[in-house]
């Protein structure tokens, strides 16, 4: 009867793995058309009969012709910057801020926290014309400061961080205040960094939603030297049309850099977006 | 502005704070000592009497200095937030009721654009298409990134790996994503039709096209409804599975009476989200569609409508009309699901 049982256990196993292998096909699919395609001439990429899976030569011309044509280096530098500056403004005011509303008590904090909480309730494209508008009369449409301008602060951050504060035990804030530290060095010395875990996942958080926002660089950065990856592969589909190696070449090398930092942070990626987007 | 003339101030009172730390400091060493005592011999009384002169004297400066630096702390985000969204939000109902030119001059108008907004059967469509996108993305999505994260939640052989795998699409640009989905869907050479040996208009049939990009949409996004589905398994205590399995319930019994009841809250949550985040698709619609697609009428979303009307077309006015259009409806739908979830969601 065990033996029953065991084998029964077994492949219901077996067929776990079976699902998860069809869904890992579909979803990898994709990814390994998009690579093949690139490596083929645009004949053998709309060859019918017969349809060709595998180029007969895995020739890089697409490669080398997007490379040339679309100055990839600034854009990744682009798209870097803005990362950067979008993680590092996130954290930091998120961090100030959401030690002061779990930690300390003053009047108006309440009241404060009520806006953020509001503020997380809006759709985000209620804010983009007028600050567009804003970026426009500043003269600072196609800089980066434009591309960064609406990340410079994040409620859902704030709120992440506050959470993440309010978790923490009150006893070494107390210890470190009786030690003679004022409020500016608790923060700093002590709390901050018991914090840290949940400002990485809001940088994670915040570098990959800046990786992938389109909008707002489409509206504010049309300048082909000024966009981030996103956008620049965005209107490039139109200069390319048909020739599928070339779309799909480009694709690969803006997709690449993004996905080897994945897979190496891959625990790191996965635990941030896990317990960020929890509580978005 | 105050800040100059409050500088001396807070000046001393730092010097007042510091000096007050030590005597501080001392007192409670010797507060320390009490309490040992006190609890020591059991009279409690002293003690608390010290104790409360003690928190007296130190609340006003305590005090104090939480407000200062409580203000200072969320100064930089409360700035941001006015400016760069609460303001905006009054700018944009406020141009919804003007006339705005690409320059952002605009004249009053009253409810001109409102009218002509409930008048135009393209809003309706792109809201039709958008809850249609919606009606595909959200179920499917959830239901099977639900399955997927319920067989991910155990030890097994390479678990990491089809977790990495799909949770991949999230670290990929939308535009990437779109353009290879539009190669895989192409009617001539794509992959798809060579597959089913069919020849199917994926993207250029309007009766199709719609589900077409609610598929790229649920293959999107699972992974990320996966990786909130297994934090939210974590959770569940193993003794109720072990539990139920002596008691002889099978896997599906489990999850139908277990894990889905302990889990609702997080469905809950990922379902609000879904919703809203559906509601505002953009991207996808923006690269598959290209403007010459017949289907284009059929599929786009509001929020692409918005983005057509407020940056292509310069007509912000009306643009701001769309948006705010979209916000009563995720407002309205967010609160059916909140009155909802009282019937099938356990908090314990």
């Amino acid at each position: 009867m065990t033996r029953g049982v065991q084998f029964k256990r077994r492949m219901q196993r077996l067929l776990i793995h079976l699902i998860l292998i069809i869904f890992s096909i579909i979803m990898i699919v994709p990814f390994v058309w998009m690579t093949l395609t690139a490596f083929k001439t645009v004949t053998e990429a709309t060859s019918v009969s017969p349809f060709v899976i595998f180029p007969s030569q895995w020739r890089t011309d697409a490669f080398t012709t997007v490379w040339n044509n679309m100055n990839f280096l600034v854009l990744y530098k682009n798209t870097l910057l803005l990362i950067f500056f979008r993680v590092v403004c996130a954290c930091l005011t998120a961090t100030l801020a959401g030690y002061a509303f779990a930690r300390l008590k003053f009047k108006g904090r309440d009241f404060m926290f009520s806006l953020i909480l509001f503020q997380m309730m809006i759709p985000s494209q209620i804010f983009i014309i007028p600050q567009f508008l804003m970026i426009s009369k500043m003269g600072m449409t196609n800089t980066m400061f434009a591309l960064v301008f609406p990340g410079i602060v994040t409620a859902f951050g704030t709120f992440l961080l506050k959470q993440a504060y309010m978790g923490l035990p009150g006893d070494l804030e107390e210890a470190a205040r009786l030690d003679g530290c004022n409020i500016p060095k608790t923060f700093v010395f002590v709390m901050a960094p018991l914090a840290r875990s949940s400002m990485v996942a809001l940088g994670i958080f915040t570098a990959v939603f800046a990786f992938k926002d389109l909008m707002w660089p489409l509206v504010v950065n049309s300048s082909a030297n000024k966009m981030p990856l996103s956008a620049a592969l965005a209107t490039m589909q139109g200069q390319y049309q048909s020739n599928y190696p070339q779309l799909m070449a480009a694709s690969l090398i803006s997709c690449i850099p993004m996905i080897v930092i994945y897979l190496i942070f891959q625990k790191q990626f996965v635990e941030g977006i896990a317990t960020s987007g929890g509580k978005l | 502005m105050s800040d100059n003339k409050k500088k001396p101030d807070t000046k001393a009172v730092e010097v007042k704070a510091a000096e007050a730390k030590d005597v501080q400091t001392k007192k409670v060493e010797e507060k320390a000592a009490e309490i040992i005592q006190a609890t020591e011999t059991q009279t409690v009384k002293p003690a608390a009497a010290e104790d409360k002169e003690f928190k007296k004297k130190k609340s006003t400066t305590w005090e104090r200095n939480q407000r200062k630096w409580g203000w200072a702390f969320i100064l930089p985000t409360m700035i941001g937030i006015i400016v760069l969204n609460l303001w905006p939000i009054v700018q944009t109902i406020y141009q919804s009721f003007c006339k705005v030119g690409s320059f952002g001059d605009s004249s009053f108008a009253g409810f001109a654009n409102y009218k002509k907004m409930f008048a135009d059967p393209e809003v309706w469509q792109s809201l039709l298409n958008t809850f249609k996108y919606a009606i595909i993305e959200v179920p499917f999505s959830i239901a099977i990134a639900l399955i997927l994260a319920v067989f991910l939640n155990r030890k097994m052989h390479g678990r990491t790996i089809y977790r990495a795998i799909f949770f991949l699409p999230m670290v990929v640009a939308p535009a990437a994503v779109a353009m290879v989905w539009r190669w895989l869907y192409n009617s001539q050479f794509g992959l798809l039709n060579h597959i089913l040996g069919a020849k199917i208009e994926w993207i250029s049939n309007p009766k199709i096209a719609w589900i077409s990009v609610a598929i790229i949409g649920v293959w999107s996004i699972i992974g990320y409804n996966m990786v909130l589905f297994l934090a939210g398994l974590q959770e569940i205590p193993k003794d109720y599975y072990e539990a139920a399995d002596i008691d002889g319930a099978s896997g599906v019994r489990a999850f139908f009476k277990i894990t889905l009841p302990l889990l609702s809250p997080t469905v809950f949550f990922v379902l609000v989200t879904r919703v809203i985040g559906a509601l505002q698709v953009f991207d996808l619609v923006y690269m598959v569609m290209d403007i010459s697609n017949p289907a284009l009428k059929k599929t786009e979303s509001i929020v692409y409508l918005f983005y057509q009307y407020s940056f292509q077309n310069g007509n912000k006015g009306y643009g701001s009309a769309i948006v705010v259009l979209l916000l009563a409806v995720i407002m309205v739908l967010t609160v059916f699901q909140m009155i909802g979830q009282k019937k099938w969601v356990h908090y314990n």
